[in-house]
């Protein structure tokens, strides 16, 4: 993964200290995250067989990446047979070349852009830029944001961080011809954006997209969006531009079936998704082309324990159920990938060299919450845990956990130590120091006992 | 019935009073109770915080202690679903290791669980005039799926009266060395807690994990609550002659 988005700068527990502190945060994240989890769950739980959908979603989705090469393959053909042309690329730069290449062939200077996550992914905004070419965001979100000169804060609600006052200013501010009396009403924000972005469909030529899913045996890529806007970025330009990871395959157009009810259920908590776009190669005279974007995929796919991560489909109902992401945010997590699944998909895409990268497999409780409402059962604490194996320790911190290991692997040098925390516990202060300030500056510690369970056993049990 | 205890190193250190509790309770319901001395400690610190090797250590100690005790019982969510959720994952599948935890793990029960589903009593003849809330800690909850066997028991608690948690799943915010890696976001979670615990109007809060109180009741104590902390297993040994732990 290239290295363009950098929400924040530093480590998550620092950036996470900044963000807890802001309440406005604070509050719009608890409303917003509680409200999508509370409908969530109601609709999956209409469901009676929705830990059987979720299996099969699983299963799909397990199949596919065991034998990508070969379905990848048949994508190409079936893409190709159709007209569209396929590219692939092997990381963020060579996509952002076969990007701008292709946008500067038609002589344009402007792009509209679907909501994509993987374009987010490879900066492709601010390459374009570099190339004198205006990518501009068509999804209500993004839109905010990029107008906020803001970076999304959740996979599915990019303004998630924003209360509509502050979408309002925005608006006021930045977009050009927003109505003078805007009021921050819903309806009275949406229709301005409307009117905003309606000018805009109309005269743009070129389009970029993501896709949630593309049909190996078909061709067809799929984009499932809430507003419309996205269809109108799909069907009204010449030429479409599709950047796709290429672990979001389907084998057939069977199993779509599966993942239309899995997807919207478990990320707007809807029953069905409102627009449901399919396109197969150049549909209607348009002049498609698919760029298949690996960007440390396949050195994710070779990790056996971390491969799982592989099968997300960019739900973000993890997000919304985990308590770490619901006080931080998403930019504390520095990468377009926040959250739980943010927490174990960036280091193995990025690899763990950088602080905040190395950071990120601890930006968890462990408490499970995030494999609980996975619809692909990706099993997130376990790779957590196997992440931290792989992550850099500190020094004192490996010494630390080595001594402790010493300690506990023997029962009498267990008791050595409770015998000396004992006779030692008048002298704990109130604060202690080092990072175990951590604990003391928020909570009192509990009071040392004196006599252990095994004295007392060994005395009366 | 012979049952072996597995207190658990922070038990065993810092709340003893759990594993007293644990012991007048077994013995208060027909159980000869053993508690086999060489036991350390589960290995969670260390596997969670990405130590695998000294966690894989602890793990294989823990087998062989507790190897050929027909039940093993736990005060602890945390470290029972430890042994029967993460050890099998941290074995090649096949190896003798794996072999060993898979004798073992099956055996271990975490307390409500042995009560529950074991000895079949939910009425385990406890007096504690006192109003309750209970604090379903994650891994009680997501890892062994306790679901309400702790919350069974203690509605047959004479004088008890228990009161619904607000955001009960949700985590307090330790995740053992989480406190100290992540020790904002961990305040964070664990103040939201507290102020839910506050609003139940709760004297006490129960919880099957001593880590989680710790963090919990840590809280509460400097917010000077006056809230107090209490192990399940403490408030079901607790009769009418006094707790007696």
């Amino acid at each position: 993964m290239s290295a363009t988005f950098l929400g924040m700068p530093g480590d998550f527990p620092t950036n996470a200290a900044r963000a807890v502190k802001d309440s406005q945060l604070r509050y719009n994240l608890r409303k917003a995250t509680h409200t999508i989890r509370g409908k969530r769950a109601a609709v999956v739980d209409e469901l009676p067989d929705w830990h059987e959908l979720r299996a099969a979603g699983k299963a799909v989705k397990d199949e596919t990446l065991r034998h990508l090469d070969r379905y990848l393959l048949q994508l190409e053909e079936a893409v190709t047979a159709a007209g569209g042309h396929v590219h692939w690329a092997r990381d963020a730069a060579e996509a952002n070349r076969i990007v701008a290449d292709l946008v500067k062939a038609t002589g344009e200077t402007e792009v509209v852009k679907v909501k994509s996550m993987a374009t987010q992914e490879i900066g492709l905004n601010e390459a374009l830029a570099a190339e004198g070419i205006t990518a501009y965001e068509t999804d209500l979100a993004e839109l905010i944001v990029q107008l906020g000169d803001d970076f999304p804060s959740h996979i599915l609600v990019p303004a998630i961080h924003r209360n509509r006052a502050e979408i309002r200013e925005i608006f006021l501010d930045k977009m050009g011809d927003a109505p003078p009396g805007l009021t921050d009403e819903p309806a009275a924000l949406a229709e301005a954006a409307r009117l905003h972005l309606r000018e805009r469909f109309l005269r743009s030529k070129v389009a970029v997209s993501g896709a949630n899913f593309m049909i190996a045996e078909t061709g067809t890529l799929v984009v499932l969006e809430s507003e419309g806007n996205g269809r109108m970025c799909l069907t009204l330009p010449e030429t479409l531009i599709s950047v796709v990871g290429i672990e979001k395959l389907l084998p057939t157009w069977r199993d779509l079936e599966v993942f239309l009810q899995l997807l919207p259920r478990s990320s707007t908590g809807e029953r069905m998704n409102p627009y449901t776009s399919t396109w197969t190669g150049s549909a209607e005279g348009q002049d498609f082309h698919l760029v298949l974007l690996d960007n440390g995929r396949t050195d994710v796919l070779a990790d056996e324990v971390g491969r799982q991560a592989l099968r997300c489909i960019r739900c973000s109902a993890c997000l919304n159920v985990c308590p770490v992401y619901e006080r931080t945010g998403g930019h504390a997590y520095g990468s377009v990938y926040p959250g739980p699944i943010g927490a174990i998909l960036t280091p193995q895409l990025r690899g763990m060299s950088s602080e905040l990268d190395a950071s990120l497999p601890y930006a968890s409780s462990l408490c499970g919450a995030c494999y609980e409402v996975c619809p692909v059962a990706i099993d997130i604490p376990e790779v957590l845990v196997d992440l931290r194996a792989k992550a850099p320790h500190g020094a004192a911190e490996r010494a630390g956990m080595r001594v402790a290991g010493w300690i506990l692997n023997d029962q009498a040098r267990l008791a050595r130590a409770q015998h000396a925390a004992i006779r030692l516990r008048r002298l704990v202060p109130k604060r202690l120091p080092g990072p175990l300030s951590a604990w003391t500056d928020t909570r009192d510690l509990p009071e040392i006992p004196d006599e252990s369970f095994r004295d007392w056993w060994e005395r009366e049990g | 019935m012979r049952v072996a205890l597995f207190i658990t190193c922070v038990n065993d250190t810092l709340f003893p009073g759990t594993g007293k509790a644990v012991v007048s309770l077994l013995r208060r319901l027909g159980c000869d109770v053993d508690f086999p001395a060489a036991q350390t400690c589960c290995g969670q610190m260390h596997v969670n915080t990405g130590y695998r090797d000294e966690g894989v250590r602890l793990a294989r100690h823990f087998t062989e202690v507790f190897a050929g005790y027909d039940a093993v019982v736990a005060p602890s969510g945390s470290c029972a679903a430890m042994v029967r959720e993460q050890y099998p994952k941290l074995v090649r599948p096949g190896s003798r290791g794996a072999t060993a935890i898979a004798e073992v793990a099956p055996r271990v029960h975490e307390l409500s669980e042995f009560l529950v589903d074991v000895l079949k009593v939910e009425d385990v003849g406890a007096y504690f005039p006192h109003r309750v809330t209970y604090h379903p800690t994650c891994h009680s909850l997501r890892g062994l799926h306790l679901g309400d066997r702790p919350t069974r028991l203690l509605q047959q608690v004479r004088g008890l009266e228990l009161v619904p948690l607000p955001g009960a799943q949700e985590c307090c915010g330790f995740g053992g060395t989480f406190a100290v890696k992540n020790p904002a976001v961990s305040a964070a979670m664990g103040a939201d807690k507290a102020r839910n615990v506050l609003d139940t109007g709760a004297e006490v809060l129960c919880a099957a994990d001593n880590s989680c109180l710790m963090h919990i009741g840590g809280t509460l104590s400097r917010q000077q609550t006056g809230i107090r902390v209490m192990h399940l297993a403490e408030i079901l040994a607790a009769t009418d002659g006094g707790t007696r732990s």
